[in-house]
């Protein structure tokens, strides 16, 4: 087994999770073919599932996060990245809810992905990883949801790509999904997106590091092309309101600019520490599996409309957009309401008003906050969900 | 200070239960499909729901409306009636409510037409402004006016197409809809002139519901 497999950060990272494993008897049919096995699931659950079972809600992540929604992040060691959202009180609930967030298949944070080790060959799988899709990514999800014994979920929740997926089991498995709440997401990438991915992909692959995809091998890792990625990506999850409010033309750490190619800017210091943090935590060849992934994603396309899509759906949606969000603008969304609207879907929709961009739904707002516990309590009382009997009398634990 | 300028008129309070609400839960059916738009806070919808047992959706132009409803359990879309009834498919409900609204679109003939096309039946209320007392008030005064069910002044209010209920029957005729229903009401939404002529009745109601059909 190569050395390198020790010193590369996922690998342990899937230490301080669940692991849900697949063997080669219950492989995963992919978009692509393939009949993908074994594989593993990486995940975290907070709260306790109730004893019929009806109280699991999965929230479902998005490009750069991983299963750690509410928990103290292993490798940053920092809060979850959903921790205003997910617990105690707060308006996911653990307290009332059993939550799970699993790593996406292809991430490296513990689920089987390009960092892991490819058991017919006993190295990296790197390059020949299987090209995924969004569909496969939810396709393991609902394995994993099935090894829980969970038949239906009381809600999917996720932003971002997060809600590309909450599309996706909404659409694919319409008697499994009780709620549905995608947030900043569309049912189709727009081209300008993948524009901007064909730019971080391509940002990466020309980093010397990157080794035609076969760096761990090499013991590299390409890490000035993963943080230009990260660097050019980030600049579309924020708005130009926010970044103007945030740092204006403020000069970082001078009094004078430097006439030269130094971050001169408070916005070129601030970005250039985003890519540094990233490359730290996340892998070169998952950025391009997921960002791919996001690129392929197309519902519309897939049902010959999206109408077709949600067709006979009973699930209760709510569907969340920000003002300032120029990534995945609230038309989008429209778009996803239009279609749930011309199929007499249970759909409420949600424009917040707000600066903070398409990174919104991972940042304090308030209206997000009110919009979420509100729709779910009311879902929950629809399901018959009698929250506040989840004692230790009726709670069962998941082993 | 001219004594002519228009005052502002002293404070509606809304009812607790809206009589007006309750007027439109009687006339829709049982079980029905219904679409509110400009639904607030939910609260017809809520009624509806608990005494119709309809299944209701609707539209809120408010964020703080919006949340209320969500919070509620009602299924509401964030929008309003100029931009967004043109999402729905042809006869989508049974009922199509649009609730002191009308006045204030943009475009209220495209909302006419787009709400006799997605439902059944449709039902508008509205301020009448062929009322008499506003007719004498502008007739004597020269400004214009304002009155317990319209308080604002003209540079601040929001209904920019107030019109009267000969006016309405007109419009509705041009869209080729049946008027099935005309409601007289006062200022407290209730009943008056029943069985008067259309003419009476635009002289005395300060507000009316109006019960619409498309033309098969």
């Amino acid at each position: 087994m190569p050395q390198a497999l020790s010193k590369q950060f996922w690998i342990d990272s899937a230490m301080h999770s669940q692991i849900a494993s697949f063997s080669e008897d219950t492989p995963l049919a992919l978009e692509c073919g393939e009949h993908f096995a074994p594989f593993q699931i990486a995940y975290q659950t907070y709260g306790e599932l109730n004893q019929d079972k009806s109280n699991a809600i999965l929230i479902c992540h998005a490009l750069t996060g991983d299963q750690h929604a509410a928990n103290i992040h292993p490798l940053t060691t920092k809060s979850g990245w959903w921790n205003l959202m997910v617990g105690p009180g707060k308006p996911i609930d653990t307290d009332r809810y059993f939550v799970i967030c699993s790593n996406i298949l292809g991430g490296c944070m513990g689920s089987t992905g390009p960092g892991s080790i490819n058991p017919k060959t006993n190295t990296f799988y790197g390059p020949d990883f299987p090209l995924i899709t969004i569909p496969d990514m939810v396709g393991a999800q609902a394995k994993l949801i099935e090894h829980l014994g969970i038949d239906t979920l009381f809600s999917v929740i996720g932003g971002s790509m997060g809600g590309m997926q909450v599309l996706e089991w909404a659409t694919r498995f319409k008697n499994k999904v009780f709620s549905a709440i995608p947030i900043a997401a569309c049912a189709q990438e727009a081209p300008q997106n993948i524009g901007f991915h064909e730019v971080c992909r391509q940002a990466i692959m020309a980093d010397p590091d990157w080794r035609d995809g076969h760096y761990l091998e090499h013991n590299t890792h390409p890490k000035k092309g993963l943080a230009v990625a990260r660097m050019a990506a980030h600049i579309g999850y924020l708005s130009k309101d926010i970044l103007s409010k945030k740092f204006g033309r403020n000069l970082q750490d001078r009094d004078n600019i430097s006439f030269g190619f130094d971050a001169d800017f408070q916005v070129e210091s601030y970005l250039r520490h985003q890519g540094n943090k990233f490359v730290e935590r996340f892998d070169a060849n998952s950025y391009l599996y997921i960002s791919r992934a996001i690129d392929y994603f197309d519902l519309p396309g897939k049902y010959g409309g999206l109408v077709n899509a949600f067709a006979g759906t009973k699930t209760r949606f709510c569907v969340i957009s920000f003002t300032s969000d120029w990534l995945q603008p609230t038309s989008k969304s429209r778009e996803i309401v239009r279609a749930l609207n011309a199929v007499a879907a249970k759909v409420s929709f949600v424009e917040i008003e707000t600066d903070k961009g398409h990174d919104a739904f991972l940042l304090d707002e308030p209206e997000l906050f009110m919009t979420i516990s509100g729709f779910l309590e009311a879902a929950a009382k629809a399901r018959g969900l009698n929250l506040t009997s989840v004692t230790a009398e009726n709670v069962r634990h998941i082993p | 200070m001219n004594k002519h300028a228009p005052k502002a008129a002293k404070v509606y309070e809304i009812p607790k239960r809206r009589v007006d609400h309750l007027l439109i839960a009687d006339l829709v059916d049982n079980g029905s499909r219904v679409l509110d738009i400009g639904c607030s806070d939910g609260a017809l919808l809520q009624l509806l729901r608990t005494n119709k047992n309809i299944d209701g959706r609707g539209i809120e132009i408010s964020q703080k409306g919006v949340n209320l409803c969500v919070a509620k359990g009602l299924s509401v879309v964030h929008g309003n009636a100029d931009h967004d009834l043109v999402n729905y498919p042809d006869n989508a409900f049974d009922f199509a409510i649009l609730s002191q609204t009308i006045q204030a679109t943009y475009r209220p003939k495209h909302v006419l037409e787009q709400l006799l096309r997605i439902s059944k039946k449709a039902i508008v209320s509205f301020p009448n402004f062929g009322h008499w007392y506003i007719r004498t008030q502008f007739f004597f005064s020269g400004h214009m006016p304002v009155t317990t069910t319209l308080p604002k002044t003209w540079y601040e209010t929001e209904n920019i197409h107030l019109c009267t209920f000969k006016d309405f029957v007109q419009i509705c005729n041009e869209l080729e809809a049946s008027v099935d229903k005309v409601i007289a009401l006062n200022n407290n939404g209730y009943k008056v002139g029943v069985g008067l002529p259309l003419f009476l009745k635009n002289l005395i109601a300060e507000q009316g519901v109006f019960l619409l059909k498309p033309k098969a």
